[in-house]
């Protein structure tokens, strides 16, 4: 009533009525269809005699998992089963976006190269792997390529990496009595040499003489290194190497086919992204800047290092960051291969509980859970690589 | 790695003087050979290039194909009722007939479209392997294109009348599938292989769009509850795996919906449908923030209300910044399809699948994957080359 005293406009053309009247109706649309569907689930569920709740996770899981970083048997519960599953989606995850990382800047660097067979050799690799289905990688890498490998007792070698049917067996580190010193000594020494590197290059600037702090500091590692090893008379791991005995590989680590195949197609197809993310953020940066840098007496290499590619990374980060998003996403597809990770332990959860919704959304929180922190973090390195403004 | 061409190296020559031998040498020394260190590069990639492109070409001589020539038909139409293929050859036809003229009206990439697929339509129709049949229908596909190429050269006035047909193209094809209402239609359970991959995937791109369009308007709007709405629904689909969105639609969807039934392919597409709309919407979103301030207040200033100003002056200007995003987000659609086969359809590769665990072709994997993921590949390739042609002529990020 008070709105049509106070203004002649008519109630369906009031400025502040109408939204308040859409948003209302909004509300009302999407409630109605929520309640709905909660309705039905909640009479669904009684028709087949179940209750929501999260008791279930506390029971017998009774089913093997082949693959884990955890100790786990068939007796432990539903939850230790999921953070078996987790952490095996952690393990390729964090595999992959190193490997991804190094060969897409590798690639990517390598489209931008002035010889002319290298960069198109590098564009082909691109185009392929980018335009084909991450699934049909994952397959073909699974079932044409790491399957028919030869039996165990014909296992493939190259060098002490031996490659079977039943997957492959690697040298791996071991932890010794004195890895933890070596460790603090390591840090140290990475320390001592950049404070050595800083402090060179100050009196470099300041004097005008060459003090060679890249070489100084290196020294200080390699001889601080030298001279642990001396001290301890010990490496800072054992390497244990695979070694067969008639049945199965011993020492080292195995690697089974499913997570190989996992790793590799990821790898492969996250990695073309990478190198045109890299690629982008290198013609970023605005050509005058090489200019000016040659100008000033720069080398090609020393500008590349100094002024191209502080300026590339702020164009490069955020959409890296998604990329890494998307292959601890698509990791998922693991379960097509058989590779036990979270998406596929709880598939098969469902499928001998009947908890489909409980089951699903704790695997979706735990997948935005991800996303949220590592857009925060990167948020974080962003901001402080961002460019300050005067 | 440290030479990374910062600037156009190539010296200023008066390269009409030189014949052509001279010109090998020094394109050759510029951009092979221009130091000892580039050199070594230059022949330990043309080794391993060999080396590659040798052994590809073992694996495509000795290798036997039984496994994909038996089963082409299972392969691109699945289960497909035998006696209603003409539908699906019909639907070629239109679309060769839309193809070969938009390619005489306009030209250009258009062309790059039809001769691949024409050059793919031909590779089947001079297979031995392909049904006669299906041969006159390739052959009548290829000559078709070829007419109607002409067609358009020479009548240019149906650019309008094209772009409409190309837009209900999808509806026309879908509608001859399932035979007007007049004929019995054929249902989506026996659909399969690569057809079933086009079908999700367009039904998948068209429907995104409108809601994604809502979706990224609806973020930018200035009331609280439908924006917060909008950004929830958007982080929460962005979020999760697509295979999350999946089970979803075959596991929790049913229970939802009480007793409305749906079959497999229609909670796929609804899946997909879902998936591509958040992903839109942000693209979209690029869009919209990519325009000016100015031209918000200058429709204000002419009177125009909210709902105009969007539909008039800043939706066109906004969409058109985004047509690459949007083909390129196409292209992931028409690449995620294939996750179907996770969940047990037999589209494309799922067919692949079931053909592979025939135990006839045991250990036939290498060649009936390898020619899947040729075909996804020509597709998709086609796909980016098309967005990267639009992206430069309409001169997006070089303003």
């Amino acid at each position: 009533m008070e709105v049509k005293k106070t203004t002649s406009t008519p109630l369906w053309r009031n400025r502040k009525i109408i939204p308040i009247i859409a948003q209302i109706l909004f509300v009302i649309i999407v409630g109605t269809v929520i309640i709905f569907m909660v309705n039905n689930v909640i009479s669904g569920l009684e028709q087949i005699g179940l209750t929501l709740g999260l008791d279930y996770l506390t029971l017998k899981a009774s089913f093997p998992i082949s693959e884990s970083i955890i100790s786990y048997t068939p007796d432990d519960p539903y939850i230790r089963a999921l953070l078996v599953g987790l952490l095996n989606t952690f393990k390729v995850s964090i595999f992959g976006i190193i490997f991804a990382s190094i060969i897409g800047v590798i690639v990517g660097v390598a489209r931008l190269s002035d010889n002319w067979l290298v960069s198109k050799v590098a564009t082909v690799y691109v185009e392929v792997f980018r335009n084909t289905p991450l699934l049909v990688q994952i397959f073909i890498w699974n079932f044409a390529v790491f399957l028919p490998m030869p039996k165990i007792q014909e296992a493939l070698s190259i060098g002490s990496f031996y490659f079977s049917n039943r997957g492959a067996s690697i040298p791996w580190f071991t932890l010794q009595d004195n890895t933890l010193i070596w460790l603090i000594v390591l840090i140290l020494l990475i320390v001592g040499s950049v404070f050595l590197f800083r402090k060179l290059t100050k009196v470099s600037l300041e004097s005008g003489k060459s003090t060679y702090p890249l070489i100084s500091s290196i020294g200080l590692i390699v001889i601080g290194t030298i001279i642990t090893f001396l001290v301890l008379r010990n490496g800072p791991f054992g390497l244990s190497v695979p070694v067969f005995n008639g049945n199965s590989f011993d020492g080292g680590t195995s690697l089974s086919i499913g997570f190989m195949s996992v790793l590799v197609a990821l790898t492969i197809y996250t990695s073309t992204y990478i190198s045109e993310i890299v690629r982008a953020g290198i013609m970023g940066v605005p050509k005058g800047q090489t200019e000016a840098a040659k100008a000033l007496g720069f080398k090609s290499r020393t500008a590349l290092r100094l002024i191209i590619f502080p300026q590339a990374i702020r164009i490069i980060i955020p959409p890296l960051t998604s990329q890494y998003l998307n292959l601890i996403k698509n990791s998922s597809l693991a379960m097509a291969v058989a590779y036990q990770d979270i998406v596929g332990i709880g598939n098969t959860i469902i499928n001998q509980t009947g908890h489909t919704l409980e089951t699903l959304l704790i695997v979706i929180s735990v997948y935005l859970l991800f996303s949220l922190t590592t857009s925060l973090l990167m948020n974080l390195f962003n901001k402080k690589f961002q460019l300050v403004e005067r | 790695m440290d030479n990374i061409q910062l600037e156009n190296t190539e010296p200023v020559l008066e390269t009409t003087k030189l014949n052509s031998q001279k010109k090998l040498q020094l394109w050759l020394k510029n951009n092979l050979f221009k130091d000892w260190k580039n050199a070594i590069v230059t022949i330990v990639t043309l080794m391993f290039t060999i080396y590659l492109l040798a052994n590809i070409g073992k694996f495509l001589f000795a290798s036997e194909w039984n496994v994909v020539t038996d089963n082409l038909r299972l392969l691109f139409v699945g289960q497909f009722p035998i006696e209603e293929i003409w539908r699906l050859w019909v639907s070629l036809l239109f679309m060769s007939v839309l193809l070969g003229t938009s390619w005489g009206v306009w030209r250009g990439i258009i062309g790059h479209v039809a001769i691949s697929l024409g050059a793919l339509l031909l590779v089947f129709g001079i297979l031995p392997y392909t049904e006669n049949e299906s041969k006159v229908y390739l052959f009548s596909c290829i000559a078709t294109i070829v007419v109607f190429y002409f067609v358009g050269k020479y009548v240019p006035k149906l650019k309008i009348p094209m772009l409409v047909l190309w837009i209900l193209y999808i509806p026309i094809c879908l509608s001859i599938i399932n035979g007007f209402g007049v004929l019995e239609p054929v249902k989506s359970n026996v659909w399969g292989g690569f057809l079933l991959t086009l079908v999700i995937a367009s039904v998948a791109i068209i429907c995104s769009f409108p809601i994604g369009l809502l979706l990224a308007v609806g973020r930018r709007s200035k009331l609280p509850i439908i924006k917060y709405c909008c950004i929830l629904y958007i982080e929460l689909i962005r979020g999760m795996p697509l295979i999350m969105v999946l089970f979803i639609a075959q596991l929790l969807l049913p229970m939802f919906l009480g007793g409305i039934q749906l079959d497999n392919v229609v909670r796929a597409m609804i899946a997909f449908t879902l998936f591509s709309a958040a992903y839109l919407a942000e693209n979209i979103r690029g869009g919209l923030q990519s325009i000016p301030r100015g031209q918000f207040e200058a429709a204000q200033a002419l009177g125009l209300n909210n709902v105009k100003v969007m539909i008039f002056v800043v939706l066109p200007q906004a969409l058109k910044a985004v047509i690459p995003a949007m083909v390129g987000q196409f292209i992931s659609v028409f690449k995620d399809t294939s996750l179907v086969a996770v969940i047990g359809l037999a589209d494309f590769l799922g067919m692949g699948k079931k053909i592979a665990a025939n135990p006839e072709y045991l250990g036939k994997y290498m060649e009936l994957y390898i020619v899947i993921a040729f075909i996804y590949f020509i597709f998709c390739f086609l796909m980016s080359h098309v967005s990267k042609h639009i992206e430069k002529s309409l001169g997006v990020g070089t303003r």
